[in-house]
C-alpha cells in the first residue's frame, strides 16, 4: 500500500493550446480538432503513431466518441474523463499512466470545454435528479466564505485583504496581458478591481475568473522514448489527485480558511518528486484562481507560504512574474477564463514554455538550476467538497 | 369532554404597509397592514409552520398524538395530489395516520374543524391561507396570509382538553357571492350588497341554532369573533350577534388581514392566547352559508404552554416590503431572474427516498463517534462506521451563524440569497453543521454569531412539482 508516483517515467514531448475566449465561431469539435493539429505539430508525430488517448471534458460531451469522431481516428481508444474543473488534468493523469504501464507507446491527453453554447453566464452544471435538498449557491458564493474566515483567523483588516486580493487579480491580469492566448489582455490596477460590483458576499466581478471556450493537449511518451521525439522534453515528477468527501460542510472544526483536500495532495505530490522546501525548489506555479481568495489560500496549502502569512507574501510580491516563485505567469484563470475540461492541460502547457524557454521575452521567468521544478494545482468543486490536482514537472532527470 | 387540546397560529414575518399600496395607485390609505407570506412560503409550508406550534406546546412526543390529519385552504398548491401528506411527512407524523385534504372553497376549513370536534379519537385540523387580488384591489389591501392549526381531542387524548365545545350550528345556501375559476389568481364577487342580503340572515339563524345547540345565553359568552368572505355582512352580523355578549372579538383584519381559510382560526387562536378558564368564546364564519362554534376554556388552558401567541408574532412582523416586491412575491409582476438556469424539478422517487430528510429535517449521528451528518449518511466520515447510525431530528433544533455570504448570482426567485454555515445544537459539544440558505432576513441585517432556528419552505416550483425543504431564519 501506498503511493509510489511514476517520477520520471513519463515525458511530455508535445503540447498545444487554442486561445481560450468566447469562441463563437467555434465549436468543441473545431477546438478539439485546433488544439489536436497544433500539439502533433509540435511532436512533430503523425495522427496514426497516437495510440490511445484521454478526453477530459466536464460537460461538452459524453464519450470518448467526443474526441473520436472530429478527430477522424481509425478505431482507437479514446476515454472520456470527468472530475470537476481538474478534468484537463485527470486526463493527463490518466494518459500518463497508461504509458508508464507499458500499455501504449504514445497517448495523447486533451481537454475541452465549450461553454458560451449554453446561453446563461457562468459556469452552470448539468442538473443530475436528486431530491431538491442540493445546495443551488454558486462557487463565488462558497468561495466568498473564505476571505471574511482568513481576516477573522489572522487579525487581518477585511478592508486590507480586500486590497491584497486585488493585487492578486491585478498580477493575474498583468500577466495575461503578455499573453497573446488569454482571453483577457489589458493590466487592471487594484483600485479598479476593489471598485467592481459584488457578486458574492465582498467578492466582486474582476476577483472572479472569467468564462471562456478553449482546449489544449499533451503528448506524452516513456522517457526512455522522449529523445525520439524532441531534445527538451517535460518528465513528469509527481501526480497527485484527492476527491474530498465533502466532510469539510459538516465538520464544526473546518473554517473556511484553507482546504484540506489540497495541502492532502501537494504533500503527496512533493513526497513523489522528492520536493522537500517548495517555496526554494519550485521554479513557477499554476495554480486554480477561479477567485482571488482561492489563490490567496492556495500559497498556504502548497506549502508557498506560512499559515496566516499568504497575504504577506502576495503584498511583497513574492508572486510576481519576476518574484521569488512566479504564480500563474500565463495570467491564470483570471485572464483565460475557465474552459473545465482544457483549464489543466492550459496549465501544463506554461509550465513546458516557460520550463524550457519558450515563453515570449515579456513573460519568461527567470531560470535557476535551483529550483528545477515547475508546479500545476487545477481544483474543482468548493471549500468543503473538493477535488485536487496537484503535478510537479521538470525538464532534467533524477 | 370533547374540544381544543392544544392550537397554533402562524403569522409569516412579513407585513405589507396599507399606506404603501396607497402611495402607487393614488387614493387614502386604508390603516393598517397585511401579512405576506415570503416568496418561499406557501400554503402548505405556513400549515406546517401552524401545526409544529400546536404540536411543539404539547412536548417531546407530541407527533405520536393526531391519529388524523385535516389540511384546508382555498388555495392548494397541488390540486389532485393531496397537500395534507406534506404536512403530515414534515410533522414526521406515524405512517397509519391518515391525511385529508379539505380545499377548494374557504368553508372547508370550518368543516374541517367540525368534522373533527364531532367525530372522535385526536385530530389535527390545519387551514392556511394566502389570499390577493389584482393590483389595487380591495382583496390585495384586505387580504392576509397565515395558517392555524387545532389539535381536536377528548379526555381519552394525551393532552387535556383546554376549550372545550359546546355546542354548534350552521345554515346553508346557494347563492353566487364570491368564486374563483380554478388556476385564476383573483376572486370575483358580486354586488356587495346583494351577498349582505344572503349572510346576515344565515348567520343570526346559526347563532340562534348554536346558543341553543349549547345551553348558552348571549350574556354567558366572553367574545364573539366572525370572519367570512363577505366584509360588509361580517361587520353587520357581529353588530348582530355581538350585542349581549362580552364584546366581538379582534378580526387581525386591521393587522394581519383576511387569511381566508386561516381567518377564522387565526383569529380563534388569538382569543385562546388571552382566555382564562370558564370564558365562552364563539366563532362564526360567513362563507356560503353560516357556520358557528361555541368553545368553553377549561381550567387546564390556566397551563397551557404556548411557545409564541398571535400577538407577538403581530408585534415582530417587518413592515419594510416595497409593494412592487409584494407584487412579485404575488406573481403579479414577472421581475427579471438572474440570467442562470431555472432548476430542474426535483425527483420524485429520490424525494420519497429520502423523505425524513427532506420533509422532516432528520440527519443521522454516528452511534460511536456522536459524529453528526446532514444530510444523513450510512459511512461516518469519522471512524468509518458503516451503518451504524441513529437518526438526528433537527427541525426544532437551534443554531448558531458561523459565516455567511449574499449570493447575488445564484438563480432564486427573490434574490440575493442569503446562505450560512450554521452549527446547530445536538447536545454536548458537538455542533451539527450544514451550509443553509437562511430567510426572513434582510441581507444587510446578517450577523456571524446570530441565533436561528428551522423553517418549512417551498424552494422552487419546477414543471409543476412543489419543492419542499427546510431554511433557517434568525430566532426572533
Amino acid at each position: 500500500m501506498g503511493s509510489h508516483g511514476i517520477k520520471d517515467k513519463v515525458a511530455i514531448v508535445g503540447m498545444g493550446c487554442t486561445p481560450f475566449r468566447e469562441h463563437w465561431d467555434k465549436g468543441t469539435d473545431d477546438l478539439l480538432v485546433d488544439a489536436f493539429t497544433e500539439t502533433i505539430a509540435d511532436a512533430g508525430v503523425e495522427k496514426d503513431a497516437i495510440d490511445a488517448y484521454w478526453l477530459g471534458t466536464a460537460q461538452s460531451g459524453m464519450s470518448g466518441i467526443t474526441a473520436a469522431a472530429p478527430l477522424k481516428l481509425d478505431n482507437k481508444p479514446v476515454t472520456r474523463v470527468e472530475n470537476y474543473c481538474a478534468s484537463g488534468s485527470e486526463a493527463l493523469r490518466q494518459a500518463a499512466y497508461a504509458v508508464a504501464s507499458g500499455a501504449y507507446d504514445v497517448a495523447m491527453a486533451i481537454g475541452v470545454e465549450k461553454v458560451k453554447d449554453s446561453g446563461y453566464q457562468g459556469l452552470n452544471a448539468f442538473p443530475i435528479p436528486n431530491d431538491g435538498t442540493a445546495r443551488t449557491l454558486t462557487a463565488a458564493a462558497m468561495f466568498s466564505l473564505v476571505a471574511p474566515a482568513y481576516a477573522r483567523k489572522y487579525g487581518v483588516d477585511e478592508d486590507e485583504l480586500k486590497r491584497v486580493l486585488a493585487r492578486i487579480a491585478s498580477k493575474n491580469h498583468y500577466n495575461g496581458a503578455r499573453n497573446p492566448r488569454a482571453q483577457f489582455r489589458r493590466e487592471m490596477d487594484v483600485d479598479a478591481i476593489c471598485k467592481a460590483p459584488a457578486v458574492a458576499g465582498r467578492l466582486g466581478v474582476f476577483d472572479c475568473a472569467g468564462v471562456a471556450d478553449g482546449a489544449a493537449a499533451a503528448i506524452l511518451v516513456r522517457a526512455e522514448d522522449a529523445a525520439a521525439y524532441t531534445d527538451s522534453p517535460l518528465y513528469l515528477k509527481a501526480l497527485s489527485f484527492v476527491a474530498g468527501n465533502g466532510s469539510g460542510l459538516i465538520d464544526a472544526g473546518y473554517d473556511y480558511t484553507t482546504f484540506p483536500e489540497v495541502a492532502r495532495c501537494a504533500a503527496d505530490a512533493y513526497a513523489q518528486a522528492g520536493v522537500t522546501d517548495p517555496r526554494r525548489e519550485i521554479a513557477m506555479a499554476e495554480v486554480h484562481d477561479c477567485f482571488t481568495p482561492t489563490e490567496l489560500v492556495l500559497m498556504e496549502d502548497l506549502g508557498f507560504s506560512h499559515r496566516g502569512e499568504a497575504w504577506k507574501d502576495v503584498e511583497a510580491g513574492a508572486f510576481d512574474l519576476a518574484g521569488e516563485l512566479p504564480v500563474n505567469p500565463d495570467g491564470g484563470l483570471k485572464s483565460f477564463g475557465h474552459p473545465v475540461g482544457a483549464s489543466g492541460l492550459r496549465m501544463h502547457f506554461e509550465n513546458w514554455l516557460q520550463l524550457r524557454h519558450e515563453a515570449p521575452d515579456d513573460r519568461q521567468i527567470a531560470l535557476d538550476p535551483s529550483r528545477p521544478y515547475g508546479l500545476v494545482h487545477n481544483l474543482g468543486g468548493y471549500p468543503g467538497e473538493m477535488v485536487s490536482f496537484v503535478s510537479i514537472v521538470g525538464t532534467a532527470l533524477g | 369532554m370533547r374540544g381544543i387540546i392544544s392550537y397554533g397560529g402562524y403569522v409569516p414575518w412579513w407585513r405589507l404597509p396599507r399606506e404603501a399600496i396607497a402611495a402607487a395607485h393614488g387614493g387614502s390609505a386604508e390603516k393598517g397592514t397585511r401579512s405576506v407570506a415570503s416568496y418561499d412560503e406557501d400554503t402548505t409550508s405556513m400549515g406546517v409552520e401552524a401545526a409544529r406550534l400546536a404540536l411543539g406546546a404539547l412536548g417531546d412526543d407530541a407527533r405520536q398524538v393526531p391519529a388524523t390529519l385535516w389540511f384546508s385552504t382555498a388555495e392548494p398548491s397541488y390540486a389532485d395530489k393531496t397537500n395534507a401528506t406534506t404536512v403530515h411527512a414534515a410533522l414526521r407524523l406515524d405512517r397509519e395516520v391518515p391525511a385529508f385534504d379539505a380545499v377548494g372553497a374557504v368553508r372547508s376549513a370550518t368543516g374541517a374543524l367540525l368534522a373533527a370536534l364531532n367525530g372522535s379519537g385526536t385530530s389535527l385540523v390545519v387551514s392556511s391561507g394566502a389570499r390577493t387580488g389584482l393590483p389595487g384591489s380591495p382583496d390585495e389591501r384586505d387580504g392576509g396570509d397565515g395558517a392555524a392549526a387545532f389539535i381536536i381531542g377528548d379526555d381519552a387524548s394525551p393532552a387535556p382538553v383546554i376549550a372545550e365545545l359546546l355546542g354548534s350550528a350552521s345554515t346553508t345556501e346557494e347563492f353566487v357571492d364570491r368564486w374563483r375559476v380554478p388556476g385564476e389568481p383573483r376572486s370575483r364577487s358580486w354586488e356587495e350588497r346583494f351577498g349582505e342580503t344572503r349572510y346576515v340572515p344565515l348567520g343570526t339563524q346559526a347563532w340562534k341554532l348554536a346558543l341553543d345547540d349549547a345551553g348558552v345565553a348571549a350574556e354567558d359568552i366572553r367574545s364573539v369573533i366572525v370572519t367570512g368572505t363577505h366584509a360588509r355582512a361580517v361587520r353587520q352580523v357581529a353588530r348582530s350577534v355581538g350585542s349581549g355578549t362580552g364584546g366581538v372579538a379582534d378580526d387581525l383584519s386591521v393587522t394581519i388581514g383576511n387569511a381566508g381559510a386561516a381567518q377564522a382560526g387565526l383569529a380563534l387562536a388569538n382569543a385562546l392566547d388571552t382566555a382564562s378558564p370558564g370564558d365562552i368564546v364563539a366563532v362564526v364564519v360567513l362563507a356560503d352559508g353560516a357556520d358557528v362554534v361555541l368553545f368553553r376554556a377549561t381550567g387546564a388552558i390556566a397551563a397551557y404552554q404556548r411557545a409564541t401567541t398571535i400577538a407577538q408574532q403581530v408585534e415582530s412582523g417587518n413592515e419594510s416590503l416595497p409593494y412592487l416586491k409584494f407584487l412579485t412575491w404575488k406573481q403579479m409582476v414577472t421581475v427579471q431572474p438572474p440570467n442562470r438556469p431555472e432548476p430542474a424539478r426535483a425527483s420524485s422517487s429520490a424525494a420519497a427516498r429520502n423523505e425524513d430528510w427532506k420533509y422532516g429535517f432528520v440527519g443521522s449521528q454516528d452511534r460511536t463517534t456522536g459524529t453528526p451528518h446532514l444530510p444523513p449518511a450510512r459511512v461516518s466520515y469519522k471512524g468509518g462506521a458503516v451503518d451504524d447510525m441513529l437518526p438526528l431530528p433537527l427541525a426544532e433544533a437551534t443554531g448558531t451563524i458561523v459565516t455567511f455570504t449574499v449570493d447575488r448570482l445564484a438563480y432564486s426567485p427573490s434574490p440575493p440569497i442569503v446562505f450560512a454555515v450554521v452549527d446547530f445544537d445536538v447536545g454536548g459539544e458537538a455542533a451539527a453543521r450544514m451550509p443553509i440558505e437562511l430567510t426572513d432576513v434582510i441581507a444587510d441585517g446578517v450577523q456571524i454569531g446570530d441565533r436561528v432556528g428551522m423553517t418549512f419552505r417551498r424552494l422552487n416550483q419546477a414543471d409543476g412539482i412543489q419543492n419542499y425543504f427546510w431554511k433557517a431564519k434568525p430566532v426572533r
